[in-house]
């Protein structure tokens, strides 16, 4: 059982496929100026790349293997599409504002990387356990991302006022270099010194 | 053992040149400057002076601790980033906008990349694009100049190159600024940031700083001289509607730009080609950000982005090595 555990406990902190991978850095960048959008974007990569590395490890011994990069998209590609049609249907507010970037999770090089490296080669239970751990580890940082960007650029969480803005009669003044996408790029770069401080491991070898 | 043969590499003769020298250098060379925006924007211009210095002191003394790196504070880097920082800051800014900018100098703009010598972009330029685009609107609020002793607190006002912005979109035609009071842009009566406002007090700096061999001619002669031909090609199609060379050269922070931060050594290439190829890109997007921008001065935006080209620059200017042939190509 131990290697389950690996398996989903690994990519939260040692090898977060963003923090050390540095994959699917476009989402983390275009969604992540409120909380509320990043968790249903989290709920939606972390749904899909489950289903994708269950699917693809059930069919694995069937797929060719000079077509399989097609099968693996065709999986991926229909699950985000009923992903995209359910958030149309119960959460059309939502769906709006994530725009494309449901319909984007297809080309989230997390996903694909690893129906590729890790569900092409394992059973089915541990190829979903490898999805989960690796979309909450997304979604860690996604979140984190967001907590910051939300707080310090709009003064709230979720929607809601903890720092009341000078614009609403309040004290603090929202920095709005937090409400545009490249200050995700600062705050992802910060979170990973902080996690190569943690995990000295992580830092790669001087050349 | 006093008679050790010392045998090493070349170059063997040290040009007496050290980092805290230069930086002492270019420090007294801003000195004018800081003096004229001390004398037209009074207390507050000291105040965002000092509290940009000591931040980015403190800030270089706290990262080189908690890094655990050797001590930089004495060569004088910080204090001079601090500097600068705060001649690009509007006179009127708050105490906490002064600091917040320092700590984005030092940690985001310097000891992330490693410290001085390491860093891409120019330091204080960063703080100043993070400060401009978090706080837009305390970043341009101006006052106008009250010079010592004239009895008022402050006025607010527009730039000259805000000013142009703003009529030219609206009337389509250039304002009265753009046209007259060019006597007072070079003592530096206007409305601007600390350091933008004085241009002959920055070319007095820059041509000591020549003098004293810290600085090449080759950056700032192809940055001015860019900004001048572009500008210029413009005025002559339409006067009406582009300002003249002269209004260019005269308002912003391009004075600053081109003798302080263009020709930072750092950030810069490294040879006279190089330098040349720098300052023509700085010219031309300077000019293009202020006529057609969004933003009225895009000295700042200009240095920036040329930094991030300087690698490259560096790499396609690369001298040949003495005696080296050009080989044919073989196979």
């Amino acid at each position: 059982m131990s290697q389950a555990k690996d398996v989903l406990l690994d990519p939260l902190f040692n090898k977060n496929p963003i923090g050390l991978q540095i994959l699917g850095i476009c989402s983390a960048l275009a969604v992540t100026s409120k909380l509320e959008t990043v968790v249903v974007m989290s709920l939606a990569v972390i749904f899909v790349i489950c289903g994708s590395n269950a699917s693809v490890s059930l069919i694995r011994s069937q797929i060719p293997s000079n077509i399989r990069i097609i099968v693996q998209i065709t999986i991926i590609a229909t699950l985000v599409i009923i992903v995209d049609q359910f958030l149309k249907a119960y959460a059309f507010g939502i769906s709006k504002q994530l725009s494309v970037f449901v319909g984007l999770i297809i080309t989230n090089c997390i996903v694909l990387g690893r129906a590729e490296g890790f569900a092409m080669k394992n059973p089915v239970g541990l190829s979903f356990l490898d999805g989960l751990g690796n979309g909450l580890g997304y979604s860690i940082v996604l979140l984190l991302v967001a907590f910051f960007r939300e707080l310090l650029g709009a003064g709230k969480l979720l929607g809601y006022t903890i720092l009341p803005s000078t614009s609403e009669g309040g004290w603090y003044l929202p920095n709005g270099l937090m409400l545009l996408p490249p200050s995700a790029f600062f705050i992802i770069g910060l979170l990973i010194w902080l996690l190569r401080t943690w995990k000295t491991d992580q830092i790669e070898k001087e050349n | 053992m006093d008679n050790q043969l010392y045998l090493s590499s070349s170059p063997h003769i040290h040009s007496g040149e050290t980092t805290d020298k230069v930086m002492r250098a270019v420090i007294y060379a801003l000195l004018p400057a800081c003096g004229v925006s001390i004398y037209f924007f009074g207390l507050p211009a000291l105040s965002v002076l000092l509290i940009c210095t000591l931040g980015c002191v403190a800030a270089e003394v706290a990262c080189c601790k908690l890094m655990g790196r050797d001590l930089t504070l004495f060569d004088g880097s910080a204090a001079l980033t601090g500097i600068l920082l705060g001649l690009n800051m509007p006179p009127s800014s708050p105490w906490w906008l002064s600091l917040f900018g320092a700590a984005i100098a030092i940690l985001i703009g310097k000891q992330v990349y490693g410290g001085l010598g390491y860093n891409p972009f120019n330091p204080a330029l960063v703080a100043r694009v993070v400060l401009l685009i978090s706080f837009p609107v305390q970043m341009t609020t101006w006052t106008a100049p009250a010079p010592l002793g004239s009895g008022i607190d402050a006025v607010s006002a527009a730039t000259p190159l805000g000013e142009m912005k703003t009529a030219v979109m609206l009337t389509g035609a250039l304002p009265e600024v753009a046209t007259s009071g060019f006597g007072g842009y070079l003592t530096g009566n206007m409305a601007g940031s600390l350091g933008e406002v004085s241009a002959l007090a920055l070319l007095l700096g820059g041509l000591f700083l020549l003098f004293k061999k810290i600085i090449t001619w080759h950056t700032p002669v192809s940055f001015l001289a860019t900004v001048i031909i572009v500008g210029g090609i413009f005025w002559l199609v339409d006067p009406t509607k582009y300002p003249s060379p002269l209004f260019h050269l005269l308002t912003g922070g391009l004075m600053l730009g081109v003798f302080f931060m263009a020709t930072d050594m750092v950030t810069s290439p490294v040879t006279g080609k190089g330098m040349l190829i720098f300052g023509f890109g700085c010219g031309l997007i300077t000019v293009l950000i202020r006529l057609f921008g969004g933003y009225p001065e895009g000295v700042s935006f200009a240095i920036l982005l040329m930094n991030a080209a300087t690698p490259l620059i560096d790499r396609f200017t690369r001298p040949t090595i003495y005696g080296h042939v050009e080989q044919e190509a073989t196979s």
